[in-house]
C-alpha cells in the first residue's frame, strides 16, 4: 500500500476537517492532491503534530480534526499518545503512516522496522480504538469510519517506503499558518461553499 | 508545604483575567496550587502533559483555533521544550505565554536544581525570548496582562519566571 493512494482515498473525507500533517512526504503528497485552506503542514517540530491536533480538538469540540502522522514522528512523542488517551477528544482522528523508516532523511529504519507496534502502543496508552491496516480498502473503510465516528481513534497504516520525487511546495509555511488560522475562525465561511 | 497558596491564586487569577482559556502543565512543587486552581476551574481547559514540549503543540493548536493559552512548567521543562519553542512557536510565529518556575536560583537548597538554574536565563536570552520575573505580588496581574499582550501582538513566546520570592511563603 502506498501512502499517496491512502491520502487520495480519504481526500474527499478531509474536506470538512481541520487537517494537521507532519513534514516531508505526507505533506507533499497531500499538497499535490490539491491544497485546501483546512490543511496545515507542520514543516518541523517532529512529534508535535498530534499535540497540535489535541490543542485544536479541545479548543473547538465541534470541529473534526485529523492528524496525519508518521512512525518517525510518533516515536519522538510517544508520551503524547498517553496525553491523547487522557483527554480522548471524540472529534480527533490520529492516522499514522508507518513505513518503518525515516524516508525523507536517507531511509534509515525506525524501531517499527524491528517490531515496535504503534497501534499496540496506542492501545496500551489508553486509546481504546487503535488498529493497524495493511491494504488500501481496509484503510479507506477504517479511516472513513474513524473520521465520521465521534470517538478518538488511532489508525496505523502500513505503507511502502516510497515518497514523492520532489519535496517542493509552493506555499510558504507562514502563508499556510495564517490561512489555516483564518479557516479555523468560528465565523469563517466554509470553503466548500456552505454558509457559516 | 510552604509554597504560597495566596500568590499562586494571584497568578492564576491574572491568567484568567488575561483571557487564558487553555493551560498545559506538568507538575512540580512550586506549581501544585496553580495546577489545582486550573483543575478546579470548570472554565479552564487543563491539559496535563507527559513531557513539557507537548505543551508547545497544544498552545499552537489552541492559538490557531482562537483560544489564549499558557504553559505552566519548571525551568527544566523549558529546557525540555526548546525544540518545540524554536521549530514551532518561533518558526510559525505563534504566541506562547510560558510561566516558568525559577528553580536553581538564589536560595535553592536542592543541588539537583542548580545546574538548570544557571542555564535558564542564558537560554531564554539566546532564544531572544522576552522575559520578566514575577516577584512582587502587587504587580503580578499587570505583568501577566502585559506579557500576554506582548505574546499576542508579537506572535512570539514570552516567559515569566516565577521567582522564589513570590512562590515561597517564608524567605529562606
Amino acid at each position: 500500500m502506498k501512502r499517496a493512494d491512502c491520502l487520495e482515498a480519504i481526500y474527499d473525507e478531509l474536506a470538512g476537517c481541520a487537517v494537521v500533517t507532519i513534514m516531508g512526504a505526507v505533506a507533499v503528497e497531500l499538497y499535490s492532491l490539491g491544497h485546501r485552506p483546512n490543511f496545515f503542514y507542520l514543516e518541523h517540530a517532529m512529534g508535535l503534530a498530534s499535540s497540535m491536533g489535541l490543542g485544536i480538538a479541545l479548543s473547538q469540540p465541534g470541529r473534526k480534526v485529523v492528524v496525519l502522522d508518521g512512525d518517525g514522528s510518533v516515536l519522538m512523542n510517544l508520551g503524547g499518545l498517553t496525553t491523547l488517551a487522557r483527554y480522548a477528544p471524540p472529534n480527533l482522528t490520529h492516522i499514522v503512516f508507518d513505513n518503518h523508516s525515516l524516508l525523507s532523511v536517507g531511509g534509515f529504519p525506525t524501531a517499527t522496522a524491528t517490531g515496535s507496534d504503534l497501534a499496540g502502543i496506542a492501545r496500551a496508552a489508553g486509546i481504546g480504538k487503535a488498529a493497524t491496516v495493511t491494504d488500501l480498502e481496509a484503510f479507506r473503510t477504517a479511516a472513513v469510519e474513524a473520521i465520521s465516528t465521534p470517538e478518538l481513534a488511532c489508525l496505523v497504516a502500513k505503507v511502502e517506503a516510497v515518497g514523492p520525487t520532489s519535496f517542493h511546495m509552493d506555499l510558504h509555511l507562514l502563508e499556510n499558518r495564517f490561512e489555516f488560522q483564518r479557516y479555523l475562525r468560528p465565523d469563517a465561511p466554509d470553503p466548500q461553499g456552505a454558509p457559516p | 508545604m510552604p509554597v504560597s497558596e495566596r500568590h499562586s491564586k494571584l497568578v492564576y487569577d491574572a491568567l484568567v483575567a488575561a483571557g487564558v482559556e487553555v493551560v498545559s502543565a506538568l507538575p512540580e512543587t512550586w506549581l501544585v496550587h496553580l495546577i489545582r486552581l486550573a483543575e478546579d476551574d470548570p472554565g479552564m481547559i487543563l491539559v496535563r502533559l507527559a513531557k513539557e514540549e507537548e505543551g508547545v503543540g497544544v498552545s499552537a493548536g489552541a492559538h490557531l483555533a482562537g483560544r489564549r493559552s499558557a504553559m505552566l512548567m519548571q525551568n527544566h521543562g523549558l529546557l525540555q521544550s526548546v525544540n518545540g519553542i524554536v521549530s514551532l512557536a518561533q518558526l510559525y510565529k505563534l504566541p506562547l505565554l510560558m510561566l516558568v518556575s525559577d528553580r536553581g536560583h538564589l536560595g535553592e537548597p536542592d543541588p539537583w536544581q542548580t545546574q538548570g538554574g544557571k542555564a535558564t536565563r542564558p537560554i531564554l536570552d539566546a532564544l531572544g525570548i522576552v522575559t520578566d520575573e514575577l516577584r512582587d505580588p502587587a504587580t503580578v496581574q499587570l505583568q501577566v496582562a502585559r506579557a500576554s499582550t506582548l505574546a499576542e501582538a508579537s506572535l512570539s513566546p514570552v516567559a515569566l519566571l516565577l521567582t522564589r520570592d513570590l512562590m515561597w511563603e517564608a524567605l529562606a
